[in-house]
């Protein structure tokens, strides 16, 4: 299988961007009620979903977590549904029943307990190679899920049956509140290599870099080498839910100067630039407007998980 | 005060008055002081004992019954009640065996403090009530907090005069909710029974002889509570409301005075509604009282709590569905 080349600029931008004003709009309306529960923004982190995702194939799996509204837009996943979902619309992804963090849509999977998903990723990827797919499982988590003890069952079971999983560590360097350094011990390489799988490392926000990383470890995937893992070292420039940032605003300020956005601009003619911007604006615009006026959800959607029925 | 401010002081009491307390938790020191703010100060008073740890629910339950073992007081914060089921091997199959297997010779003060319920469109698994799951394990205590009286002093002794483990429940909602301190109350007569974990018996005060007896633990006896009032008023049925704050194991001695005068239970919960703790409720009045008993259950839906408002809403038991069931027994 040979490298493909990376999407066109303009359009890794877009896709940036859409999540960028996506996740500002989520974050500017929230005081306004227009939501229930919280929220986890993507905002900063926008170049590993979309350079990981870059290079999902159709039928491949993505396995998200608390903060999924990037890697859900990146795969793919309408943004007027996900603003439904936030609004409780019938319209939403799941109709208002998983709300900001709890998505699901095709071979999408988000859940809010951390570390729960990344066996069931990895059990998809054994159903995959049992089935003969040939299709990868993208497994996305954080830093601070690294606490959970089951993801390193996880990675042992990956990699002694060799399975089709991608593992995507992005490491804002919190977890929630707690900086990394009061919540890991040793390195996060070494999680993955004590287990033999490869590690691909970048601390970087240039989306071409992370789509160069992650092709070459999804082809490796592919083509039936078994696990790899990306870690992605990154940042968040927003709370970690809605009001809660206790970080130094200095220390804020240095990563937010390292703009994925920005340095993909740069790549661009600020013409073009300018005119994505309007469209994309008027993009989230539109899909908040239309989440707006749709119905809430109806109580009589509602159905027993089981039937009762023996 | 409310119940936060409650739950906060006696923690700081707890700190102060022993040097064997020790706190741990995600996200607990200050100045965030926990997802619920629980902890707050906590970390800044006591910085040796309070103790931030990784997102390792089973791994700090269980470090915390390790350290109970050799003697300290500990308490382990849950962020969330959902992820207590991240932690079941360590309560089940560990701290509540461990003083039984060994003879009484061993003993466990180990308090896992937890915010349950939904209310806040949290969602599918931030909003649930799973202390349904964890009632009836030999060996596990379970309290809930409510805003009756004083739950600081049901915390503290929790933490300083029990020596087995307990699984401490805290709703959401009831943070903000101010308490209602025994004596103070107008609206209530209140009555109150044991002393460590106290359970009480409310009705509205200058209300004739009830018909009726409620029983609610946690949030639900707060909307019990405002159940009880609408249907004086408004429909002049006049009820009893028995609230345990120990739920496990259980003590049905208060509520059979009560069932004695009003043959009729209602159990509300905001757990599902199928082998819940209503359902324990009512198996061991009938085993006691026998068939002249009227009963019924109000409890949550049998599905996972949903996002949406109006969906949430119809899965969790409300004041009026309270009402409803109520005049439906009266009638
Ligand atoms: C099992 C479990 N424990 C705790 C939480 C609460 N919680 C939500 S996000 C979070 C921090 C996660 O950190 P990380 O994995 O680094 O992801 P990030 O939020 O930084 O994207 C915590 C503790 C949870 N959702 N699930
Ligand atoms: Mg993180």
């Amino acid at each position: 299988m040979t490298l493909e080349s990376p999407p066109d600029d303009v359009t890794l931008y877009r896709q940036m961007l859409r999540i960028r004003r996506f996740e500002e709009k989520v974050l500017a309306s929230f005081s306004s009620g227009i939501f229930y529960g919280t929220t986890h923004t993507y905002i900063g982190q926008e170049a590993d979903a979309v350079g990981v995702l870059a290079c999902h194939e159709e039928g491949d799996i993505v396995v998200s977590n608390h903060r999924c509204h990037g890697h859900f837009l990146a795969y793919g996943g309408s943004m007027h549904a996900l603003a439904a979902e936030l609004m409780g619309r019938a319209t939403g992804v799941t109709g208002g029943r998983g709300g900001s963090q709890h998505v699901q849509w095709k071979d999408f999977y988000a859940n809010g307990i951390l570390g729960g998903t990344v066996p069931l990723a990895v059990g998809m990827a054994l159903a995959e190679k049992s089935l003969n797919t040939g299709r990868v499982v993208f497994a996305f988590m954080g830093d601070g899920t690294l606490g959970e003890g089951v993801v390193y069952e996880s990675l042992n079971m990956a990699s002694l049956w060799s399975l089709p999983v991608l593992f995507v560590l992005e490491n804002n360097r919190y977890a929630q509140t707690t900086p990394i350094q009061l919540h890991l011990a040793g390195e996060i390489s070494d999680r993955f290599q004590a287990f033999a799988i490869p590690v691909a490392e970048a601390e970087t926000v240039d989306v071409i870099e992370v789509f160069k990383l992650a092709q070459e470890a999804v082809v490796k995937v592919r083509t039936g080498e078994g696990p790899q893992a990306l870690v992605l070292h990154t940042y968040r420039y927003g709370p970690h839910s809605k009001g809660d940032d206790t970080r130094d605003p200095e220390e804020v300020l240095k990563y937010r100067k390292r703009d994925p956005l920005q340095l993909q601009a740069n790549r661009i003619d600020p013409d073009l630039c300018k005119r994505v911007e309007v469209e994309v604006e008027t993009e989230v615009d539109e899909a908040f407007q239309r989440a707006q006026n749709d119905p809430l959800a109806d109580p009589a959607s509602l159905t027993l998980p089981l039937d009762p029925t023996p | 005060m409310n119940v936060l401010q409650a739950l906060n002081g006696s923690l700081h009491a707890c700190m102060a008055e022993s040097e064997r307390v020790y706190f741990l938790g995600e996200d607990i020191l200050d100045p965030y002081g926990g997802a619920f703010k629980v902890a707050q100060g906590l970390s800044t008073a006591y910085p040796d004992r309070v103790i931030t740890t990784p997102v390792s629910e089973a791994g700090i339950v269980g470090l915390g019954i390790g350290m109970a073992l050799r003697g300290l007081n500990v308490v382990v914060e849950i962020m969330f009640g959902d992820f207590i089921a991240l932690a079941a091997d360590q309560i089940i199959n560990h701290a509540a065996k461990l003083r039984w297997m060994s003879e009484d010779k061993v003993r466990i003060p180990l308090v896992i403090r937890t915010p349950m319920g939904g209310g806040r469109g949290y969602g599918p698994t931030h909003s649930q009530t799973l202390e349904k799951h964890f009632l009836g394990v030999p060996g596990l205590r379970v309290l809930a907090v409510t805003t009756i009286d004083d739950p600081g002093s049901l915390l503290k002794h929790a933490i300083l005069e029990d020596n087995d483990p307990i699984l401490f429940i805290e709703h959401k909602l009831l943070y903000t909710k101010a308490l209602q301190p025994l004596n103070e109350t107008s609206e209530f007569n209140l009555e109150k029974s044991g002393e460590r974990y106290p359970v009480y018996r409310l009705k509205v005060a200058g209300s004739p002889p009830p018909t009726l007896t409620i029983t609610a633990y946690g949030y639900m006896a707060e909307l019990a509570c405002q159940a009880l009032q609408r249907l004086a008023f408004e429909y002049e049925v006049f009820a009893d409301l028995v609230v345990p704050t120990q739920i496990s194991p259980f003590d049905h001695h208060l509520l059979l005075e009560s069932l004695a005068h009003t043959n009729r239970l209602l159990t509300v919960e905001e757990g599902s509604h199928t082998h819940g703790w209503g359902a324990e409720v009512l198996a061991r009045v009938v085993e006691a009282l026998g068939p002249r008993l009227q009963a019924k259950r109000v409890a949550a839906l049998d599905m996972p709590i949903p996002t949406s408002g109006p969906l949430e809403k119809t899965v969790i038991p409300d004041v009026e569905g309270i009402i409803q069931a109520a005049r439906e027994m009266i009638s």
